[in-house]
């Protein structure tokens, strides 16, 4: 016989339907990463750029895709232990004798900050931009790196 | 006027008539289509593609726009967040026969492709004068 944990009320959810419904979300999510194991990872933030951030031992790597824009409208700071990405896109304007078939480029002006999971190097970050992605590179402190300790046979 | 800000922007996925025969997912670039008197111009957004892995193909009036991006992850790399994805790029037009197909010109800068395609010279507006009798 299967364990039920006992609640007050009927189902439970009287006491609470919001932790209820976000009891649900995170079994939604659970189950959508069984199936789909690339969107298990972290949560989108809904602010542009998109990144992509990863890590191996010495570095974290920070990736957005910004087709269009140059190296010098990008400007890449670190504050604390956060990173700020802000810039511009220009759409330049074609001139005033064309008409459009289509127009789903956009340009505008964004600022982004993320939140680095460990301690880095601000002296020895790197940025550089090709075909389009802007790929941070930011080296970890040294306390931050793993360290791989030797057991000695006593 | 205050400045636009950018939002993020989901990259729509291609559902191919064609069976794709590499694996990974393959997105429509955004593109801008404006035409002049004298050419039809696309511009299109194409992060991660080089120059080299652009494959654009003309075949009976239908233009078709391929990258492939190009990967360079540490196999070391663990992944924190992903909020896109990477894939190919796949886009195709119908084209009219007002174009000189020998004369398409493409340039790429900063992940942005360019193709200009001319009009032939038939085509182009002509200015009818009216005569006063």
């Amino acid at each position: 016989m299967a364990l039920i944990r006992w609640t007050p009320g009927l189902m439970g959810w009287e006491r609470d339907p919001f932790s209820e419904l976000e009891r649900m979300r995170r079994e939604m999510d659970r189950l959508m990463s069984a199936f789909f194991p690339a969107a298990a990872i972290g949560r989108a933030a809904g602010v542009f750029p998109a990144v992509n951030i990863s890590e191996d031992a010495n570095n974290i790597y920070v990736r957005a895709e910004l087709p269009g824009i140059k190296a010098e409208d990008i400007e890449i700071s670190i504050e604390d232990n956060s990173l700020i990405i802000k810039g511009e896109r220009k759409i330049p304007e074609e001139g005033e004798n064309v008409t459009y078939h289509r127009r789903e480029r956009e340009g505008g002006i964004f600022r982004r900050i993320i939140s680095l999971p460990a301690k880095i190097d601000a002296e020895k970050v790197t940025a550089t931009s090709k075909n389009g992605v802007l790929e941070i590179v930011l080296p970890k402190a040294a306390e931050a790196k793993p360290r791989q300790i030797e057991v000695k046979a006593a | 006027m205050a400045e636009k800000e950018m939002q993020v922007k989901e990259k729509a996925q291609v559902t191919t008539e064609g069976e794709q025969l590499k694996e990974g997912p393959v997105f429509l670039p955004s593109v801008d289509i404006f035409e002049s008197p004298e050419a039809i111009t696309i511009v299109a957004d194409l992060p991660g593609v080089s120059p080299e892995k652009l494959n654009i193909d003309l075949k009976d009036n239908e233009l078709t726009i391929e990258g492939e991006v190009d990967y360079n992850i540490g196999k070391d790399e663990k992944f924190l967040l992903k909020e896109y994805e990477i894939g190919k790029y796949y886009r195709k037009f119908a084209l009219s026969n007002v174009i000189d197909q020998s004369k398409i010109s493409a340039t790429m800068t900063d992940g942005v492709l360019r193709l200009v395609l001319p009009k032939v010279e038939a085509v182009k507006p002509r200015k009818i004068e009216v005569k006063a009798a």
